[in-house]
């Protein structure tokens, strides 16, 4: 029997919670399709950072939108997410690498944003005492912080299905095809129709565009973090590092998260990923050299989460240039995490308005395939 | 002093040394295939033969002629081309069979062609009210001092549970001298009447002399109470009193040391972190690997055997590691598998080894009020968990315990879900009306035990990682 509703999600990471919810808000009845849990994948097992800093230009419009939904995501979800906001700082560890972060803050300013700020060596060890005294200074960015990023998945599923979503988990969209003006999508053994349907299914959603004709550069990967046992806290903000692969936070309960895209190797099929632990010990070495404060602790786990990663490494967001009632929303590129309440926000004007006041025009599948609509 | 592996790649890499991992690697070395074992104590033995190369008891009775059967399977591997490392605690072992392993402060990385995982049991969580209370401790753990140090208590000593290890645990103390109150035997009465179809089988097993004439000569010097239903342990800071019911009546009785144990199950966690499938087992009430006859799990090329592989004691672990080694020599030298006992004589051991455990599995099948407890209760001792917590975080949508990580961090801590992840699991069971197959268990990953950061940054980096930090 097919049920007919306003909207299918396939994917129920933040991506497609948060889109999800946003159509509720607008009225709508969405259905949202899930083939495992909601933050099976990357969006609950991401380092959680909520970070407008160092972002591709095309996608900051759409970031900072973003912020200020974060800035208020208990008044959204009814539950905080562990958001907070302490800043985000990228270091740089030699005076060839500060120039290049004043020629970034420049650029931006002369684009007119004004969210990433050059900081000098003093403002540096204020913000990140302890940091190595030979780095000459960084980018903050002051607004940006973190979130549990498991907890803001589920919250947004979570609101969303009380707002009058269908949730199905556990069953995978199958038989995805378009007849008499409506998107059918099989799911176990039910049938949804509805005249929207919305790609959001992280590093599936690369075969899902691609079955419906529009391909595009994805890969699937798998970014490695890992966390240690609890230090006594001695830093706030999170630390990314300019030269080297190193993001950095420690967490109100004192332990510490260190990614920065090292990857694992990815079992897709098998939702498996394997680590690679002489990459970790590259990141493990860093931290090591800048925070001699943690060379004592210990690494308690490791892991990694699957998800997609485009060509250009900004993701696909917006109408599909091909089929009428198709919108594309991932590729997210290991920083999708941040653009999640935002992204389902503006995609919900997309679908129920035609258009939206942020800037996303240059995150279009159209730059892999004209337009034919 | 620390050894590092002598080659980069082995045929067979055994991971630990108590009976099962001991016969593996000798009969695994016998056939000449290179073979490595790794264990983390500082002597072979696991826990059933702790200390057996290097124990103060010298009085074979004490421990009993089982454990010295141990020195038997020492000899052996000594007497074959096993490479043995002591103190080495593998950390990580992938799909790959990539170990990492970490010796004296350093971690080493080794490749095999065939794995054998000899990880043993863990003691099943007793998650009683007071449990967490300095002067509660396991009884595995009052067994690990007494026989590697003849450590025993003399204070005022509650033991309290049920399953084969208590008594003999409880008679070990006695014989060397230790003190026991009282011994409140929790195991259900029904379970009596559950286990009578299987009593013949365990009539005529070696369990069923051993265990009558231990039970007899423990109740002669201890009173036991049976039939003990709501324990609990209180005491401000450091345990003072046991309380309980029997018989219809709570009784309170002070204590300085309470030693609780329901049984064990397979110690899972290395094998879940390098994939492989396990099943819940609804009459062990743990989850055990799925495995084929020769414990072959679903990653190709690891194996499991002993009591990680389902719990069948000590006797049938050793068969079970050299039908592992069997299998591995077979799949890798063929020809030198004839040296070997045949497959089919090992099986016929592996079946005498396990008569009469349906009975004691049954008989000694840990109640439900002991394994799922309630309210204030701390289910997860690392994070400070209660039963309570876990069930708020079902209401509003904790659906498994994967889950149940985002809301509480149970099973993030240090102990990587060893004390309460069968609790969380049947806790979440109930509550959801579930069955645990469906609810699952914590994905497990390496660091499969902790390392120090220190440690992890001095290992070698592969040549494309100094590559890339070189480009900056």
């Amino acid at each position: 029997m097919t049920r007919n509703v306003d909207a299918i999600v396939i994917g129920g990471g933040i991506h497609g919670c948060s889109t999800t919810l946003h159509l509720c808000l607008a009225g709508l009845k969405p259905v949202l399709i899930e083939k495992d849990y909601a933050g099976r994948h990357a969006s609950g097992v991401n380092a959680g950072g909520v970070r407008q800093l160092a972002r591709h230009i095309p996608e900051i419009p759409l970031s900072i939108r973003s912020m200020g939904i974060w800035e208020k995501i208990s008044d959204l979800l009814d539950d905080d997410c562990s958001f907070e906001s302490y800043g985000q700082v990228l270091v740089a560890e030699n005076e060839e690498e500060l120039a290049v972060c004043r020629a970034r803050v420049a650029e931006l300013n002369a684009l007119g944003f004004t969210h990433e700020e050059l900081i000098d060596a003093a403002e540096l060890r204020r913000l990140v005492p302890a940091v190595a005294e030979t780095c000459p200074g960084g980018v903050v960015s002051r607004r940006d912080g973190a979130a549990n990023p498991a907890q803001t998945t589920t919250a947004f599923r979570r609101k969303a299905e009380q707002l009058g979503a269908t949730v199905r988990e556990g069953m995978a969209a199958s038989n995805i095809r378009y007849s008499d003006g409506l998107w059918h999508v099989d799911v176990g053994t039910e049938t949804f129709a509805a005249p929207v349907l919305v790609n959001a299914a992280g590093a599936w959603a690369g075969k899902i565009a691609a079955d419906l004709g529009e391909p595009v550069p994805v890969e699937t990967v798998a970014p490695m973090l890992m966390i240690t046992s609890r230090v006594p806290h001695f830093i706030d903000p999170v630390v990314i590092l300019r030269g080297r692969k190193l993001s950095f936070k420690q967490f109100k309960n004192g332990t510490v998260l260190i990614g920065g895209g090292h990857l694992a190797t990815p079992y897709q099929d098998r939702n498996e990923t394997v680590l690679d632990w002489k990459s970790l010990a590259t990141s493990a070495q860093t931290v090591f050299e800048l925070f001699p404060v943690m060379r004592s602790a210990t690494i308690v786990r490791a892991w990694a989460g699957i998800e997609a990663k485009m060509k250009d490494d900004i993701p696909v967001f917006g109408p599909s240039s091909r089929h009428k009632g198709l919108y594309h929303q991932f590729g997210f590129s290991l920083h999708g995490f941040q653009l999640g309440p935002g992204a389902g926000a503006v995609m919900a004007e997309l679908i129920v308005n035609g258009g939206t006041q942020t800037r996303v025009s240059d995150l279009g599948i159209d730059r892999f395939h004209p337009s034919t609509l | 002093m620390t050894v590092a592996p002598k080659r980069e790649d082995y045929d067979v890499v055994v991971i630990g040394a108590g009976p099962a991992g001991l016969a593996a690697a000798a009969t695994s070395a016998e056939a000449g295939l290179s073979t490595l074992l790794l264990d983390e104590n500082i002597g072979p033995g696991g826990q059933v033969f702790r200390a057996i190369a290097s124990t103060p008891v010298t009085d074979r009775n004490q421990l009993g002629a089982d454990y010295w059967i141990g020195a038997d399977l020492v000899q052996s591997l000594r007497a074959s081309n096993a490479e043995v490392i002591q103190r080495a605690t593998v950390w990580s072992l992938d799909r790959n069979l990539d170990i990492a392993v970490s010796i004296g402060g350093a971690s080493a990385f080794v490749k095999a062609k065939r794995v054998i995982l000899a990880t043993g049991a863990l003691e099943r969580p007793f998650p009683i009210p007071g449990w967490t209370l300095p002067g509660v401790m396991t009884a595995g753990a009052a067994q690990t001092m007494l026989k590697s140090s003849a450590l025993v208590p003399d204070g005022r000593t509650v033991i309290a549970g049920q399953g084969p290890l208590l008594w003999l645990l409880a008679a070990q103390i006695l014989r060397l001298g230790g003190r026991i109150d009282r011994i409140l035997d929790t195991t259900e009465r029904g379970n009596y009447f559950a286990a009578l179809p299987h009593a013949f089988a365990f009539l005529t097993s070696p369990y069923f002399a051993k265990g009558l004439s231990m039970m007899r000569e423990v109740k002669a010097k201890v009173q036991v109470v049976s039939g003990v239903t709501e324990l609990s342990a209180s005491g401000d800071g450091q345990l003072a009193s046991v309380s309980y019911v029997a018989g219809g009546k709570r009784e309170t009785i002070p204590a300085d040391l309470l030693l609780l144990h329901q049984g064990v199950v397979p110690n899972v966690n290395l094998a879940m972190a390098a994939g492989i499938e396990h099943r819940w087992d609804d009459l062990q009430l743990c989850w055990s690997p799925v495995l084929d006859a020769s414990g072959n799990s679903s990653v190709a090329g690891i194996a499991i055997a002993g009591d990680g592989a389902g719990i069948g004691g000590a006797n049938a672990a050793v068969v079970r590691g050299r039908i592992a080694a069997r299998a591995a020599v077979e799949a890798l030298a063929p020809a030198s598998a004839a040296k070997l006992p045949a497959m089919a004589t090992l099986r016929a051991d592996l079946a005498k080894a396990e008569r009469g455990r349906l009975f004691l599995d049954t008989l000694f099948r840990p109640a439900r009020q002991f394994r799922i407890p309630s309210g204030d209760t701390i289910v997860c001792r690392c994070e400070e968990v209660t039963a309570k917590d876990v069930l708020d975080s079902v209401a509003i949508g904790a659906t498994g315990p994967n889950q149940l990580k985002a809301y509480r961090r149970t099973g993030m801590g240090p102990c990587q879900g060893r004390l309460c992840g069968l609790t969380v699991t049947e806790l979440m069971a109930q509550a959801r009306g579930k069955t645990p197959q469906e609810i699952g268990y914590y994905r497990l990953r390496a660091p499969v035990k902790p390392i120090t950061l220190a440690e992890l940054a001095a290992v070698p980096k592969s040549e494309a990682d100094v590559k890339a930090v070189v480009r900056g």
